[in-house]
């Protein structure tokens, strides 16, 4: 069990979405940095798929109640277990009572908490995410509070011989960090101006030849209005050819909608499931996590690739997570 | 039939487009490839979101399933669909309890357009309307067929909150707010069922293509209803 000692600025329990159910207008939500959460899971013993908690810019505290297996992956919000700065990207074993906490923002803002079993939350609608304006998924439909206990779902026998071992070698500390890490290209680095590459949006096509132009070559800033639903960007005005009114259609994470005053707005994880202004570009899917570690006034530019290009990094990242599931799965066996 | 034409939005989805304006055909051509994709591609794709005159499907892309690959196996589906006429319509009754405090527009909308509030609610439950799509909010039907009569601006100043179940008016378009959010529209009154069901197998009251009656009850009938649906929550 988890006790939340203190908010955090908004810290819910998400997944890789609710699918299936768009048709009917209910969002995906999910996970803003999908490949942050998928390791952090994988540097549990858990599936990439299970739940992690989400944590944006301003941390929360909280108590491990119980004996505890955990990584946190995604953007350095100054972690510390006890008071003593902790490293991320890498299995922790806290013993019961330690307190996690967090300090300054150093680089990216949204950290992902997996704790080994997963966070015990009932499914709704097949998924695990917190679907805050419509009060379900997650714990109680809301972000985490003060005074809330999360539960955490049962450990695989792997794990739980992992820690035993891993206990009994360091019985007088209250936390023990593994020595092993990733490999250096798996861990990503934050910037705060980033390099996003794009594919063409399905109506690119209707921009006015200087925006299309400006939106390659130009610099965006992210504005302070952005946050889980969209990121809205200030830089040159988009225009289009001429004036259009577009019947809504699907839109999806990573699509990059144009309204009437010419500022693109990034469709995040909370985007609604349709939209009607016209798409300019859409982020690869693989640089989703990029664009998830940025925070307001940081800026970001575009740089279009095919989509064959697209799918190819994209299936090379699921082949390193692949490959990093399998060598970490290997080190949960080793002897201590 | 009405032309088909893909394109990919983004590298995990494609989009089928059937026309560019709204169409009794256009709905109907949308439904039957909602309906072919689902049954027959159950497993190959993620899911698919039906709009106006567009099908996009969600796929996970893998080595051997890569945007042709998904461009061909859709054509292939399609080539053998049944014709578009044979999926049944259903008719849904929504009760509404028009003015008062659930619908504190409704004099605005009467003196709009210059009628009565009484001749506003008789047009409004007398139309008949078709559910285009559902987006936007959980279970929230775009719905067509509303009466030009009431037609009205939306508010110059968006309501921070809506209560979930009301009903409004913006422009040409009337629709039931599912859930509590904010919004601009004019609201005439409030029903007392759900349209959005989270722990219900189809979540959503309303589907693309239904047909909507809207029924003028009491504000005890409402009391009433209320009190027996939500007496399980």
């Amino acid at each position: 069990m988890l006790q939340i000692n203190k908010d955090g600025l908004q810290t819910t329990v998400q997944d890789l979405g609710r699918r299936g159910f768009q048709k009917y207008g209910v969002i995906v939500s999910g996970v803003m940095d999908p490949y942050a959460h998928r390791i952090a899971n994988v540097l549990v013993g858990n599936p990439e798929t299970d739940s992690t908690i989400e944590i944006t810019l301003v941390g929360p505290q909280l108590t491990f109640l119980e004996d505890c297996l955990f990584a946190l992956t995604g953007g350095d919000l100054s972690p510390l277990l006890n008071e003593v700065p902790i490293k991320m990207w890498r299995p922790i074993f806290a013993k019961k009572g330690c307190k996690l906490t967090f300090g300054k923002p150093l680089s990216g803002c949204r950290t992902y908490l997996a704790v080994a079993g997963g966070i015990a939350v009932p499914e709704v609608m097949d998924s695990k995410s917190t679907y805050l304006r419509a009060g379900i998924g997650g714990y109680e439909g809301r972000a985490l509070q003060k005074g809330d206990i999360v539960q955490i779902d049962e450990l695989s026998q792997n794990i739980r011989s992992f820690i035993g071992k891993i206990a009994s070698a360091n019985t007088d500390s209250s936390f023990i960090q593994v020595d092993w890490t990733l490999m250096t290209q798996a861990i990503p680095t934050y910037q705060s101006q980033a390099t996003v590459r794009v594919t063409e949006g399905r109506q690119s096509h209707l921009f006015d030849v200087n925006s299309q132009h400006a939106f390659y070559k130009e610099v965006f800033q992210i504005s302070s209005d952005s946050d889980r639903m969209g990121y809205r960007l200030k830089g040159p005005q988009l225009e289009l050819n001429e004036a259009k009114e577009l019947l809504s259609e699907g839109v999806s994470f990573g699509s990059i909608q144009v309204p009437p005053d010419g500022q693109p707005i990034i469709l995040m994880a909370d985007r609604q499931t349709t939209g009607g202004y016209p798409k300019i570009g859409q982020v690869a899917s693989i640089d989703l996590s990029k664009v998830s570690q940025l925070k307001p006034g940081e800026s970001i530019r575009f740089e279009k690739i095919t989509l064959e290009e697209a799918q190819r990094a994209l299936l090379n990242e699921r082949r390193l997570i692949t490959q990093l599931t399998k060598s970490i799965s290997l080190k949960f066996k080793e002897d201590i | 039939m009405m032309e088909i034409t893909y394109s990919p939005l983004g590298d995990e989805a494609i989009v089928m487009e059937v026309g560019n304006e709204i169409s009794k055909e256009a709905t109907n051509l949308v439904r039957s490839i909602t309906k072919r994709l689902e049954e027959t591609l159950i497993d190959s794709i993620v899911e698919v979101i039906p709009a106006f005159t567009t099908v996009t499907v969600f796929y996970e892309v893998t080595m051997e399933f890569q945007y042709k690959d998904v461009k061909k196996l859709i054509e292939k589906t399609l080539e053998e669909m049944e014709d578009f006429d044979s999926i049944e319509q259903r008719t849904i009754v929504i009760p509404v309890c028009y003015g008062g405090e659930y619908g504190p527009d409704i004099e605005f909308v009467a003196k709009h357009n210059q009628l009565s509030v009484e001749e506003v609610i008789a047009i409004h439950s007398s139309g008949t309307y078709e559910v285009n799509m559902i987006g936007f909010a959980p279970g929230f039907p775009f719905i067509d067929g509303m009466s030009e009569m009431i037609a009205a601006p939306r508010r110059t100043t968006p309501r921070l909150r809506i209560p979930e179940r009301s009903v409004g008016i913006a422009g040409l378009q009337t629709g039931v707010y599912p859930i509590e959010t904010p919004g601009g529209w004019q609201l005439i009154g409030r029903t007392p069922m759900n349209l959005f069901l989270p722990n219900e197998d189809i979540p959503s009251l309303l589907q693309a293509g239904d047909r909507i009656v809207f029924k003028p009850i009491t504000d005890e009938e409402y009391a009433e209803l209320e009190e027996n649906i939500h007496a399980a929550d």
